[in-house]
């Protein structure tokens, strides 16, 4: 049996026994009844609503991070701390994310084929195997493809200090790729018209008789490629209320303390406001856990800049009642090889690394997995990484599985992998 | 002290020296010197690309379409330059094709590029993305930069394609010494040795436009490919390994994995059709490559055709550009891509004569608008002006027009108007360096002018989005194009008042507001301005002065550049 499959039991049991109550109250006649209309109300949970990416960029040792081994030949210098969920232990480096664990789901048994920081990118924030015969869609490209705009007014796909391979819209179109934007202290790109509203404007209407020129016998090729589309949705943009949800100096000052005052701090607390404002997925990305050498003090850096970051945003996330609608995924392209090497280092290691997931409707306290002390190369029960792409669309209330269409006319689904149940009702 | 005196005092002469240099350009030399016009009027030139226009030509008669009318000079080398250079013509170009008086101009034109390094650099930038990709590859290993400019050398040297794609395949040697080693050293994963898999996968889909690689775990779903025949393809890379000495050919075989009982099966090298065109001699990657390029494997000629077209059109004549299935004879335009492909192998895969030929065509000079100056559906009235006589295809260019109504998706997919395609990153940055430029910016230009070139280029084409080595598929417009363009950095370096900057010259040295205007115009749309466009322009400019004009001018740089027009290829 698995070690951690009691936090699942016991959240069973606890619907279970409420049920139990109902029937020792005298209406044991309702009981199957009761059970039909528990059911019921939970098939109708609202789905979640926006995603938030943590993206750890150069691969995270799990080992520094959701799946210390102390004390063995392959956990090295790391300790090991309580979290809020018995039984549940995480590395010492994150110790307000320990005190967020009962919000937090851990999956320590991924499995991956990618090795390769380009690659493993790719298949991790796509769900896909880098395949030279298409180009699949990010995650939040997905989710901004199926669900509704609402009253937005910015790119509801948005990528907080890209990396070399931001999120991208792949085989849905350029327009789904994530906006890039950078640290939320200075201003977003590229907003603000660069000449004085008098001349902007002239500029403006002089544009559109320039476009009807050129659209003379060729309109309905010109509206095809949505730039004049594209141009509106930017001066909506420019002038868009909204856009002050990028900018995180309006927030009082104890809240950006909250989040640990640092970049990807500020990026966590952006990505907030900005799902307020209906935006559907955020990806933050912290840089640098590509740990060849010196693996345990670049994990103690950045756990550092990671863990108040991570537990803020759950905390915040929870006292705006926004964590029932968000869920926050932190992620990275790879894990890292148990042995250390001898620039106490470690290496790639897609097989048997960690995630860990919060929010929108996922079992906070769960394991999912169990690597091996030893080290070995295959974890105890393992998935298979797009297991995790499954799970968050599911969570969503998308139709993962469903066949689909490329526009060169290749069949895909949106994920082939199956949501978690240990972490979702499915 | 007197000596640092010295040397101050010369560096600033060398610097006033540089800056008056580059203040007053030198007077561009000829473009061409031994143009030889005849070539284009042989019987042989003549014949292809006559029985490639009446392909088009049967076509649009049996569909009852009616094509449109050739686009003017000017658009047409527009055209020429982005799609072989990646920038639009230059004020000082312009003035050159105007003066010139001469037989056969497009050609003429294209002479000119074809001897330029721009064109070398910018195609072998392009085959290379169809080759090994954009992605950084194995460190060490892989020299994508040493690649690239050895293919570039290659075509600046005019060296016949299937030479070209021989060594691709074949060679050994280190990948600095032999550039073209990097098309195997890409594909070594983990420091082990090159791929098999995916060098089959790469080989069948750049050199033959076929993706025999969706065979590679089941047979493909719709298409005759079975996954013994990629198996068999793969396994010619079986040998292929990495030592001191380079990539070189070792007596290894390939194993494929038998997904039922996981026992490996040795696989013997196989060619998937066409098997008598496999010489018996040489190493594995010899008789793979001989097979790939010859001559009667029209899948190499097809494949190289397609993408010329598509590089020099910006959309393929069969989608996608590297997927022409084997069973094509449902394409519409196959024929067309045969005729080219059959010229293409007939001239010892001459690159420049295959570019010459796609010129020359009256699908690639036709107009992208339905009918000068009418909006699609409103030009019915003309039609009582220029009637369409029976028997089209034996009438001469400018006496065909469209019939009444839409512009359908069919005048579009049958090339009856040019089709529009959103110009590439590096092309939009091409052209709006160029057009701040009144004079050419190519590998003559002033080194510092090159420099400060390529890191603005950098910038703006990681903003503008890249799509790396799918670059040919379908593109739309995107937000952060749009905010790009209006407000960004280099948009505003390059079209601000500045001493450098083509709308402060414009400012200083047109002779009247009507000059000023159809030079702005030319400079950056490559076209003069219609008359509506005229008198708006004009109208800002009357009777403005120093500051204030250039100013002025920098709001009408602005504007054309924020133009669908110019994010169009057209």
């Amino acid at each position: 049996m698995h070690p951690f499959d009691h936090h699942d039991r016991e959240h069973l049991l606890g619907r279970r026994q409420f049920l139990q109550a109902a029937s020792l109250a005298g209406m044991s006649w309702l009981t199957p009844l009761g059970e039909m209309l528990a059911r019921q109300a939970e098939r109708k949970r609202q789905p979640a609503q926006s995603l938030i990416v943590l993206w750890l960029a150069g691969g995270p040792s799990q080992l520094e991070t959701f799946d210390p081994h102390p004390g063995t030949l392959i956990g090295g210098e790391t300790k090991a701390i309580k979290t809020s969920v018995k039984g549940v232990q995480i590395a010492e480096g994150l110790p307000r994310l320990a005190e967020e664990m009962h919000s937090i789901a851990l999956v320590r048994s991924l499995m991956s084929k990618e090795g390769d920081h380009e690659r493993g990118t790719y298949f991790m924030k796509t769900g896909h195997r880098p395949d030279p015969t298409v180009v699949h869609p990010s995650i939040g490209a997905i989710i901004c493809h199926e669900l509704p705009v609402g009253k937005t007014e910015i790119p509801r796909h948005i990528s907080i200090f890209p990396g070399a391979w931001p999120a991208r819209g792949g085989y849905l179109g350029g327009q789904y790729d994530a906006f890039k934007t950078y640290d939320p202290l200075g201003p977003v790109p590229d907003l603000r018209p660069r000449v004085p509203p008098h001349r902007d404007e002239r500029r403006m209407e002089s544009l559109a008789v320039v476009d009807r020129a050129f659209s003379r016998g060729r309109a309905s090729q010109v509206r095809s490629f949505l730039i004049d589309d594209q141009r509106r949705a930017a001066r909506t943009m420019m002038s868009s209320e909204q856009i002050k949800a990028f900018d995180v100096s309006l927030e009082p000052e104890k809240q950006r303390l909250l989040y640990g005052d640092t970049p990807f701090g500020r990026g966590c607390l952006a990505a907030r406001r900005l799902i307020e404002v209906g935006v559907r997925c955020v990806e933050v990305t912290l840089s640098g856990w590509d740990s060849h050498a010196n693996n345990f003090e670049i994990h103690k850096n950045l756990n550092e800049i990671l863990d108040p970051a991570f537990a803020g945003l759950l905390r915040d996330l929870r006292e705006r009642n926004l964590l029932d609608k968000t869920i926050v995924l932190c992620a990275g392209e790879f894990g890292r090889t148990p042995k250390i090497n001898p620039a106490s280092g470690r290496d790639h290691w897609p097989t048997g690394f960690s995630v860990a997931l919060a929010g929108g409707g996922i079992r906070g306290g769960v394991v999912v997995g169990a690597t091996d002390p030893q080290g070995g190369p295959q974890p105890e029960d393992p998935r298979p990484a797009h297991d995790v792409h499954a799970t968050i669309l599911h969570a969503l209330g998308i139709d993962y599985g469903q066949l689909r269409q490329t526009p060169i006319g290749r069949t895909v689904r949106h994920s082939i992998g199956t949501p978690i149940k240990e972490l979702i009702d499915v | 002290m007197w000596l640092r005196n010295i040397v101050f005092v010369l560096l600033v002469a060398t610097g006033l020296v540089a800056l008056a240099a580059n203040l007053f350009p030198k007077a561009a030399p000829p473009r061409v010197e031994d143009f030889q016009p005849s070539r284009f009027q042989d019987a042989d030139f003549q014949s292809v690309v006559e029985k490639f226009n009446s392909a088009f030509r049967r076509q649009w008669a049996e569909r009852n379409l009616h094509p449109a009318p050739r686009a003017s000079a000017l658009t047409i080398i527009r055209r020429l330059s982005l799609g072989l250079t990646g920038t639009i013509p230059s004020l000082q170009e312009i003035r050159q094709f105007q003066a010139y008086g001469g037989p056969e101009p497009i050609q003429w034109w294209l002479a000119g590029i074809l001897k330029d390094r721009r064109y070398a650099d910018y195609l072998a930038e392009r085959l290379a993305r169809a080759y090994v990709g954009t992605e950084d590859g194995p460190f060490i290993l892989y020299r994508r930069r040493r690649f690239v400019s050895w293919l570039s050398d290659q075509l600046m040297e005019n060296r016949p394609y299937d030479e070209i794609v021989r060594h691709l395949i074949a060679d050994q040697g280190l990948w600095t010494d032999k550039p073209a080693t990097n098309f195997i050293t890409v594909t070594i994963e983990n420091n082990k040795k090159p791929n098999p898999e995916r060098l089959a996968g790469q080989v069948s889909r750049a050199f033959l436009a076929l993706r025999l690689d969706c065979a590679q775990c089941h047979d493909h779903p719709f298409e005759e490919w079975k996954q013994e025949q990629f198996q068999a393809l793969a396994a010619f890379f079986g040998g292929v390994r990495q030592g001191f000495t380079g990539i070189y050919d070792s007596n290894g075989v390939y194993h494929m994995e038998d997904r039922r009982t996981k026992k490996k099966i040795v696989v013997e090298p196989n060619v998937p059709f066409l098997p008598e065109l496999r010489p018996s001699h040489g190493t594995l990657r010899e008789q793979l490559a001989h097979w790939v390029t010859h001559r009667e494997n029209r899948y190499f000629a097809r494949a190289m055709a397609n993408r010329m077209w598509a590089l020099m059109t910006g959309k393929p004549l069969i989608e996608p550009v590297d997927n022409i299935v084997a069973d094509a004879s449902s394409y519409p335009l196959l024929e067309q891509l045969d005729i080219l492909a059959e010229d293409f192998a007939a001239h010892h895969f001459d690159l420049h004569r295959l570019i010459q030929v796609i010129a020359a065509t009256e699908a690639f000079q036709r107009s992208s608008c339905a009918s000068n100056g009418f909006v699609d559906g409103e030009y019915a009235s003309v039609l009582a002006l220029s009637p369409v006589a029976p028997g089209i295809s034996s009438l001469p260019w400018g006496a065909m027009y469209l019939t009444a109504g839409e512009l359908t998706p069919a005048h579009v997919q049958t090339w009856a108007v040019f089709p529009l395609t959103p110009l590439r990153p590096e092309q939009m940055v091409g052209g709006l360096l160029q057009s701040a430029s009144l004079q050419t910016i190519d590998s003559e230009s002033h080194i510092l002018v090159r420099i400060a070139t390529a890191a603005g280029q950098n910038e703006f084409i990681k903003r503008y989005g890249d799509a790396g080595k799918n670059e040919l598929e379908p593109q739309t417009g995107t937000l952060p194009q749009r905010l790009l363009l209006m407000n960004g950095k280099l948009v505003k370096e390059k079209t601000e008042q500045g001493i450098f900057n083509a709308s402060s010259r414009i400012a200083m040295l047109a002779p009247d507001d009507k000059k000023a205007v159809e030079t702005a115009y030319l400079a950056v749309l490559s076209r003069l301005p219609t008359a509506e466009e005229s008198a708006l322009f004009e109208k800002w400019l009357a009777g403005t002065k120093g500051k204030q004009r250039a100013r002025t001018l920098e709001d009408i740089y602005w504007v054309l550049i924020n133009s669908m027009e110019f994010s169009l290829n057209h």
